[in-house]
């Protein structure tokens, strides 16, 4: 081991710059485990609710939300092979005066005993599991609702309230959702869902053949309901959140990145400092071996520092995270689940390392540069610039952006955009690795510029860019990342804009309840609000959910009044659309359906509907940024015939000339009963609502922006301290022949304007590329929507003028800051 | 679950729903919940005339019912075993209007148990269900229990019943061979001091039961006789007991002998009553001053430290006759279901030092008393 102060003397002296990679890489590390902890609670805790809900079933029978027949239960139940059949109906209620739905879970509590043992509550009253009227909440649910034994519980159902009775808890040890549990034919009964059950969960005989079972199975129930084991509802759910997840970690890796690559400019320009220092070890017995071990070590210190203090700040971040906004992250996938954060060891190990492993990659080239160097000529003055030598070699980089092609082309990996992702990075790499080359060239296209400083300034770095290049990659890397994301969200904003226009047309919407599936508008009250003075127009909407794949989340179907010809005019649609013959069913699908389902236009596609398998075909696809999972649009007249269910959601109004939102959504109050309970907006606040929910959503991507844009300029004023440190020898002699140290402060100045503005057209240029692979690859993957690149022009331009005018300025202080020595010494210095 | 428990719960049931009744009409509209007129319980009246087979089935009307089958069989090497197999029929009262199928208007319960000495304890399992869709229905034409894998139907003068658990399973036929033996006056069965407390009841004495019971998996041939209890009621048992003794007892000589007594929390005898066939079929109901138990040895449930007295005499009609176990050990834990812990077990009947008869031996209440 060497001693101490020879390892922590270099980090010392380096303060600033060592800290500033040490934050980097703690802020890459904290913010990757604190999205894994926060992730991982809502996740198991999801998981574990609904293991809860299923308990110990082999299998489970599930349909569409709005549930399937109920004959198919005892069915199911006389089949040989199944030892327990639990019957449940399972509703989103809406809680009179909430935002957000209550799930009710109507038991058999006989069935459910055997299966699903923590969904039932210890009641003093036995026979209050068996009443009409109760309800028994889970902890979280008691706690969100604020209610007591013997309290009401309102909710609503069609336009009516229901006030059920809380009758107890149900145990602790079991779900932590918010979820109410009643009696099965109570919830029917009340909740008005007569007829049907939206699950069956089986346990096997012992010694039956689960694949047998399920064909059994599959043989009785009607098109559209799925037998699977209840994991895949599972993951079903974690195949939902993982796209999102995995965004926010690679968030997370980017600053890791960026925290790595802070890491190699210390070093670099440290080893460049130490040049003869460094030789000096050598002559003295230091073996190469030894001196690449040290100078690791020195990465490795500041790495495991950043990583430690990285995974502290992840826990309290994610800590907070979770008490503030919730397992969700405000995305909404984890509405009414609790979670908690967990230390679990393995992920700490895993971003521990990765934090220490970035910086001890940021060092290792450095390392092997300065163990590379023969100490004969190392410890002669004014050989710095040799050690860059290397970095000028353009093959590597070539490759790499060669590589990157062809993964943008790849499809994705397992519903991820692991390609996409790979060929982001191979792009940074790739273009840092070509920097000095780019320089160069670039340099060469300037003109002779006039002035002492810039002439100098020009010739230093058209001979050595080494160094250079150094400082550059981190700004580049800085832009880049910035003006990727920032062209992606802007294109985002924009294109969510359009959409929000387009699918917004109608002078009113109305809604039965906020959340939930128990509110609806039945035909009389269609009748009225289509009656209704100063509107010239309703049109109505069914929302239902289809179980397509049991593996994946459920898809939206939304039967709408909708004319086959105006298709075009009225939805978003992307692409040719298709005129469907009269007689023809025809559906338009999210773009979500072509990517994942293979639906495409002109298909003849088969959806179950009401139970009954019908034909449709694909009239056209449209863009929808409001349902991850996917869509499919039918006309509702054609759902009213198959399903008979008159029922509605929500509803859009035209009105007459002259007629206003105030007036008519008082009269809907009036002219509906329970109208109060009706939720009205009018379109510019429903696409205020939208708009800020995306803000929201990407208040994070800025906030990691304005991260990387700081450190992108401590990178280069850093370097360019660093540059002015290890030039002293030079800035004696120009002091020495005449220069004022204004002078030599305005050469390092024009040197750092020189490299930014560099930076500027490389980094940018490279950020617009990696923004096509955001829009076009990673998003569509990910999320499966399409958006059209706008490119925010003025943002643009103004970004890149602070940065310059910021970057000048960092270039200044810290040049300034490393002449304060007098030319004496400076000369002095050389022997 | 026993009788005394079943009671219980119908009564409570009952109660507790006349006190919300108020609260859950304030909550839903009367239209929604479609409740019209108010439902009851049918009353049970002296007088009425049971008519067979129709009173062997069910009789939904009324708050609860049971088949209470109990019996020895010997199996080929000449082991007793006693035979447990009981169907409950309860109307909670509740959903009455509700159209669902699953509406909880008939409850099903079914508890069986087997007592071989060799296990040292009972095999027990219990189900239960509503009634409905087909999965568990009690039938109304003649004795027709069904829930889920388990039944009991009587066809002609042959009950038969099948039983499957994971330790043990039941697959016999009890065959009637006397007419049955209609308790109280001709069936009306007074429970307590009030006219109202009272049931419809009647055993049928004596069935040849053969067949086959499968223990730990392995089958073996049994027959036997064995007892069956129907009854069916609505009305209260008094508030103050606290459980009950009851035996049911076919003789040797042909004849066949019911007692029971309503223990007080107190710790007196609240009610006391039963019925007596004689060997040649003549038959007498016992009063209060003609019938009496008296515990001769209690044993000590290591589970629950309750003590039983699984040992008897009882008098009647001027005889006496003294019970003994068994096995000791037939304390029946159905905390998980019913919520209670009893004991219901198989009793020889001596007189003299003789053996005269088998049946079965109840004992309720002496665990906790019974939650009123």
């Amino acid at each position: 081991m060497p001693p101490a102060a020879l390892l922590l003397g270099p980090l010392l002296q380096d303060r600033l710059r060592v800290l500033v990679a040490l934050f980097a890489i703690a802020l890459g590390v904290a913010l990757g485990y604190a999205v894994q902890i926060v992730n991982g609670a809502a996740v198991r805790e999801f998981a574990h609710a609904l293991q809860g809900f299923s308990g110990e079933a082999d299998l489970s029978v599930r349909g569409p939300r709005s549930g399937f027949d109920q004959s198919v239960y005892p069915a199911i139940a006389r089949l040989p092979q199944v030892a327990v059949a639990s019957p449940v109906l399972e509703v989103q209620a809406q809680v009179s005066g909430r935002k957000e739905p209550l799930r009710v879970v109507g038991l058999d509590v006989f069935r459910a005993a055997r299966i699903q043992p923590f969904l039932l509550a210890q009641a003093d009253d036995f026979m209050d599991a068996l009443r009409a009227d109760t309800v028994f909440l889970s902890p979280a649910a008691r706690e969100w609702l604020g209610l007591d034994i013997g309290d009401a519980l309102p909710l609503q159902v069609g336009m009516r309230e229901v006030r059920l009775r809380v009758a107890g808890w149900l145990p602790a040890q079991g779900t932590r959702a918010r979820v109410a549990v009643m009696d099965i034919a109570a919830a029917q009964w009340v909740l008005q869902r007569q007829g049907v059950l939206s699950r069956v969960d089986l346990q096997l005989r012992p010694g039956a053949d689960p694949a047998q079972a399920r064909e059994a199975i599959a043989a009785l129930v009607p098109a559209g309901v799925q037998v699977d084991s209840p994991d895949s509802a599972v993951e079903a759910t974690g195949r939902m959140t993982r796209a999102y997840r995995i965004n926010l970690n690679v968030l997370a890796l980017v600053a890791l990145f960026t925290g790595g690559l802070l890491v190699f400019s210390t070093q670099a320009l440290s080893v460049v400092r130490r040049r003869a220092q460094l030789a000096l070890l050598r002559v003295l017995g230091f073996t190469r071996r030894k001196l690449v071990a040290q100078l690791l070590l020195e990465g490795l210190l500041v790495g495991a520092a950043g990583a430690a203090l990285g995974v502290v700040l992840g826990f309290a971040l994610a800590a907070g995270v979770l008490r503030v906004v919730g397992a969700d992250l405000g995305a909404g996938h984890f509405r009414g689940v609790e979670a908690a954060p967990s230390l679990e060891l393995g992920a700490i190990a895993v971003f521990f390392l990765l934090g220490t492993g970035a910086a001890l990659l940021g060092s290792l080239l450095p390392a092997l540069e300065a163990a590379r160097a023969r100490p004969a000529a190392a410890l002669k003055a004014g050989d710095e610039g040799s050690a860059f030598a290397r970095l000028g070699r353009v093959g590597p980089g070539v490759l790499l952006l060669a590589l990157a092609a062809v993964c943008v082309q790849q499809p994705a990996v397992a519903d991820l955009p692991l390609f996409g992702y790979l060929a982001i990075a191979l792009m940074l790499i790739g273009t840092i690795l070509l920097l000095p080359r780019l320089l160069a060239v670039l340099l060469r296209l300037l003109p002779a510029p006039g002035g002492v400083a810039p002439t100098l300034a020009l010739a230093q770095l058209r001979n050595a860019p080494g160094p250079a290049s150094v400082s550059l990659a981190s700004i580049v890397a800085a832009i880049s990342l910035t003006v990727s994301m920032a062209i992606m969200v802007a294109s985002f904003r924009q294109s969510l804009e359009d959409w929000l226009d387009r699918v917004l047309p109608a002078d009113l919407y109305v809604r039965a309840g906020v959340a939930g599936d128990t509110a609806f508008l039945d035909a009389q009250d269609q009748q009225r609000i289509a009656s209704l003075a100063g509107v010239r127009r309703a049109e109505f909407l069914r929302a239902e959910q289809l179980l397509l794949d049991p593996r994946r989340p459920a898809v939206t179907l939304l039967a709408r009044d909708i004319e086959p010809g105006a298709a075009a005019q009225r939805l978003p649609l992307v692409g040719r659309a298709l005129d469907v013959p009269g007689g023809a069913a025809a559906a338009w699908v999210s773009e979500m359906m072509v990517d994942v389902f293979g639906m495409r236009v002109g298909d003849r596609v088969e959806l179950p509907v009401a139970g009954r398998p019908a034909s449709f075909i694909v009239a056209g696809v449209w863009r929808d940024y409001a349902r991850q999972n996917g869509a499919l649009i039918i006309p509702r007249a054609l759902y009213r015939e198959l399903s008979g269910d008159e029922r509605v959601t929500d509803a859009a109004l035209w009105f007459e000339p002259g007629a206003d939102a105030v007036a008519v959504s008082s009269a809907l109050r009036t002219a509906l009963p329970g109208g109060e309970r009706l939720e009205i907006s009018r379109p510019g606040e429903l696409r205020e609502l939208s708009l800020g929910i995306f803000d929201r959503s990407f208040a994070a991507t800025y906030a990691l922006e304005a991260a990387a844009i700081v450190i992108g300029l401590f990178g280069l004023s850093s370097s360019v301290t660093a540059q002015a440190l290890a030039r002293r020898r030079e800035f004696g002699m120009l002091r020495h022949v005449g220069m004022t140290r204004g002078q030599v402060a305005g050469m390092l100045t024009a040197e750092g304007l020189l490299i930014s503005a560099v930076g500027l057209l490389v980094g940018s240029f490279l950020g617009w590329v990696i923004s096509l692979v955001l829009i076009h690859v990673v998003n569509r993957q990910s999320f499966h929507w399409g958006m059209d690149l706008h490119m925010p022009w003025l943002g643009l331009a103004g970004f890149g003028a602070v940065m310059l005018l910021l970057s000048t300025l960092a270039a200044r202080v810290s040049a300034r800051h490393a002449l304060r020595m007098d030319a004496v010494r400076a000369v002095r210095e050389d022997w | 679950m026993n009788r005394h428990r079943a009671w219980r719960a119908c009564h409570d049931a009952a109660a507790r729903w006349r006190m919300r009744r108020r609260q859950l009409l304030a909550a839903l509209p009367l239209a929604l919940l479609g409740l019209g007129a108010r439902a009851q319980y049918a009353p049970v009246r002296r007088g009425t005339r049971l008519s067979f087979p129709r009173d062997h089935g069910a009789h939904p009307d009324y708050r609860t019912e049971w088949w209470y089958l109990t019996g020895w069989v010997t199996d080929p090497a000449g082991r007793d075993l006693g035979i447990q197999i009981t169907f409950f029929r309860n109307r909670p009262l509740l959903q009455e209007a509700n159209p669902s199928p699953f509406a909880p208007r008939q409850l099903l319960f079914a508890h069986a148990a087997v007592a071989d000495p060799r296990e040292g304890s009972l095999l027990h399992d219990q189900r239960a269900a509503r009634a409905g869709l087909g999965l568990a229905e009690a039938g109304t034409h003649t004795t027709d229990v069904r829930l889920d894998d388990w039944s009991l139907v009587l066809e002609h003068d042959t009950y038969r019943s099948r039983i499957v658990s994971r330790a043990f399973g039941m697959e016999l036929r009890f065959v009637a061979t006397q007419a049955p033996m209609l308790q109280g006056v001709a069936g009306f069965s007074r429970k307590g001091e009030r006219e109202a407390q009272a049931s419809h009841y009647y055993s049928r004495p004596h069935l040849a039961t053969e067949g086959d019971l499968t223990l730990h998996g392995r089958q073996v041939a049994v027959r036997g006789s064995a007892w069956l209890d129907h009854e069916w009621s609505s009305t209260i048992l008094d508030e103050r007991a606290a459980g009950w003794d009851w035996i049911g007892i076919n003789l040797h000589d042909g004849g066949a002998l019911m007692l029971f007594r309503i223990r007080g929390r107190d710790g007196g005898v609240l009610y006391v009553g039963g019925g007596l066939r004689d060997g040649r079929g003549r038959f007498r109901s016992l009063d209060r001053a003609e019938v009496a138990f008296e515990p001769l040895r209690t044993w000590r449930s290591p589970r629950t430290n309750v003590d039983y007295p699984v040992a008897m005499r009882v008098r009647a009609a001027g005889a006496q006759w003294v019970l003994q176990p068994l096995m000791d050990d037939q304390e029946l834990d159905s905390r998980a279901s019913t919520g209670t812990i009893y004991w219901e077990g198989a009793v020889r009947a001596m007189r003299e030092g003789r053996e005269v008869g088998r049946g079965y031996l109840e004992l309720t209440g002496y665990w906790q008393p019974l939650r009123v």
